[in-house]
């Protein structure tokens, strides 16, 4: 097997004094869909927040296409390729659509680009070329997650962390959202992270998948190959 | 008559009241800081531009060539070396920081250039323009230009620019905007350079129109402050129709009421719509 396209190695990551994240471990192959999955207050958040950059480690280990970003600021990592897409979608409320996508190829490598990424964004959501005068603040939560993942897609990456993207969202929304995800993955081979609470939608969607349980990725493998049982049993950590 | 002529002399006040109370809503907005030294260094441009016209003896105008990028240069340094690294202890130090600025700036500026009233002259200094039985001082006309000119480019850097929207984006969501490229740090930098610059513009206005003092600069801090509240904390428009709202409120008032007027205004404005005018 190849290098995986993310590797996170024993990862700490805290607030304070409290450990948020103890150690997780975990791999993304290239080209994949792989999904995290664990319940509330798990860590799943905190761990993606660092991956990103946003959050600093207290411990571990981040390698990215093979090169150690442990550590890096967002702002440094998204232009080597890896996006996130933040739980809550964090669209810039008071900035019209069209401006919250544009703000996607403020990296100076991708600005070059931006039309056409544009056009590509408004291809997969066209809701958004109707609405791009609007402040993203006046759109419903379904758009707003659109919108903050047109913005991630617009980095040019070749790795998206998406956290939680189906929070709040009705089942049809939902459905597309991921169907698109899908198709994005097949087409343009992007590599997926996906973090989910609902495992039956992880398992389905990943081809990979993670479970985290109290600051600790606690199983991973296939989803096929692990079972509904296991997988629930790592979930809930009985 | 006279009440045309009372609105039109509020209107080219309230330009000199936009252009004040520009760079200040911008760090309110952007950076999250109430800058109490913003007043001393709308002062200071006041001393640049007075200053070197007169070493020069060029039209005080033309200085903004030297002084908007010295002070964007000032704002620069100031965000980067100081108020960034005490800012990562809250806001309430920065606060206290641009404070004991106010005073050092203040202090400075009595020890360099002494107590002395200042005033910029200008060849159009006192020309007065007649038109039909209302009296406009072309200087007026002339620093209203530069008023509304200076936020007009403002708002198209902010609104058009990769360097304007990410600034935009940073006064949303600092962490969003870091996702996207953004260093924080760089951008807070930026808007205070930039807030300065404004500050060099305000500076010249006043003392073109005015005189001045070293201690000059807490009588217009107060009045930026007003424009900010009113203009709805962080709004570039906002701030535009506040500076009018203020200019016309202290010429209703007169020489005795006008800030006093202005005040009740304020106050006015806090308790019944304390976003201000253009927030959500
Ligand atoms: N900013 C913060 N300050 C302090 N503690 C935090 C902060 N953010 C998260 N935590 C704590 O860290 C732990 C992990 O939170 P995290 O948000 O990473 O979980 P999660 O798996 O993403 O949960 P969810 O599915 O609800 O989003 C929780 O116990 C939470 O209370
Ligand atoms: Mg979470």
């Amino acid at each position: 097997m190849s290098e995986p396209l993310l590797k996170v190695e024993g990862i700490q990551a805290k607030y304070g004094d409290f450990i948020a994240v103890h150690s997780a471990t975990l791999d993304v192959p290239e080209g994949k869909i792989v999904s995290l999955i664990g319940s509330n207050g798990a860590g799943k958040s905190t761990l993606m927040d660092t991956v990103a950059g946003l959050h600093r480690p207290s411990a571990g280990k981040v390698y990215f296409k093979g090169e150690d970003i442990t550590g890096l600021p967002a702002e440094k990592i998204v232009t080597r390729g890896l996006s996130l897409v933040p739980q809550g979608s964090r669209c810039f409320i008071r900035m019209s659509v069209e401006d919250n996508l544009i703000m996607g190829s403020f990296p100076k490598g991708v600005r070059a680009k931006a039309k056409d990424n544009l056009e590509k964004v408004y291809n997969l959501f066209p809701v958004l070329k109707e609405k791009r005068n609007d402040a993203s603040g006046s759109l419903s939560g379904g758009q707003r997650q659109m919108v903050a993942v047109g913005r991630a897609l617009m980095t040019d990456p070749e790795l998206v962390l998406f956290d939680e993207i189906s929070l709040g969202l009705a089942p049809t929304v939902i459905k597309d959202i991921y169907a698109t995800i899908k198709r994005l993955n097949k087409e343009t081979g992007i590599t997926v992270l996906l973090v989910e609470q609902d495992t039956q939608r992880a398992m389905k969607t990943g081809e990979l998948c993670h479970v985290m349980l109290k600051g600790e990725v606690v199983l991973s493998g296939p989803p096929r190959e692990l079972g509904d049982d296991e997988i629930k049993k790592a979930y809930f950590g009985i | 008559m006279q009440v045309i002529q009372l609105i039109i002399n509020g209107i080219l006040l309230g330009g000199i009241y936009a252009v004040l109370g520009v760079g200040m809503t911008m760090i309110f907005g952007i950076v999250k800081l109430t800058n109490l030294a913003h007043g001393e260094f709308v002062i200071l441009g006041a001393y640049g531009s007075t200053l070197l016209a007169q070493a020069l003896g060029v039209d005080p105008i033309l200085t903004l060539i030297v002084t908007i990028p010295c002070m964007f240069l000032i704002g620069m340094g100031l965000q980067t070396g100081l108020i960034n690294r005490v800012m990562l202890k809250g806001s309430e130090p920065a606060l206290l920081v641009t404070f004991g600025l106010s005073i050092i700036l203040q202090d400075a500026m009595l020890l360099l250039f002494t107590a002395d009233a200042r005033h910029a002259g200008a060849a159009y200094s006192s020309t007065i323009l007649k038109i039909g039985g209302i009296n406009i001082a072309l200087l007026d006309i002339i620093l209203l230009v530069i008023s509304l000119v200076t936020i007009l480019i403002l708002t198209m850097f902010l609104n058009k620019t990769y360097m304007g929207r990410s600034i935009r984006a940073t006064s949303d969501d600092t962490q969003a905007a870091s996702l996207m490229g953004v260093s924080v740090k760089k951008t807070y930098a930026i808007a205070m350079g930039i807030a300065l610059a404004t500050a060099a513009v305000a500076g010249l206005c006043i003392g073109l129109k005015w005189t001045f003092y070293a201690s000059s600069g807490g009588s217009y801090l107060l009045i930026a402050f007003g424009v900010v509240v009113i203009g709805g904390m962080g709004s570039i428009p906002g701030t535009l129709v506040a500076g009018l709202v203020f200019g016309l409120a202290q010429v209703i008032g007169g020489a005795n009421y006008g800030l006093l007027v202005s005040y009740i205004l304020l106050i006015i404005m806090l308790a019944v719509r304390p976003q201000g005018l253009f927030s959500k």
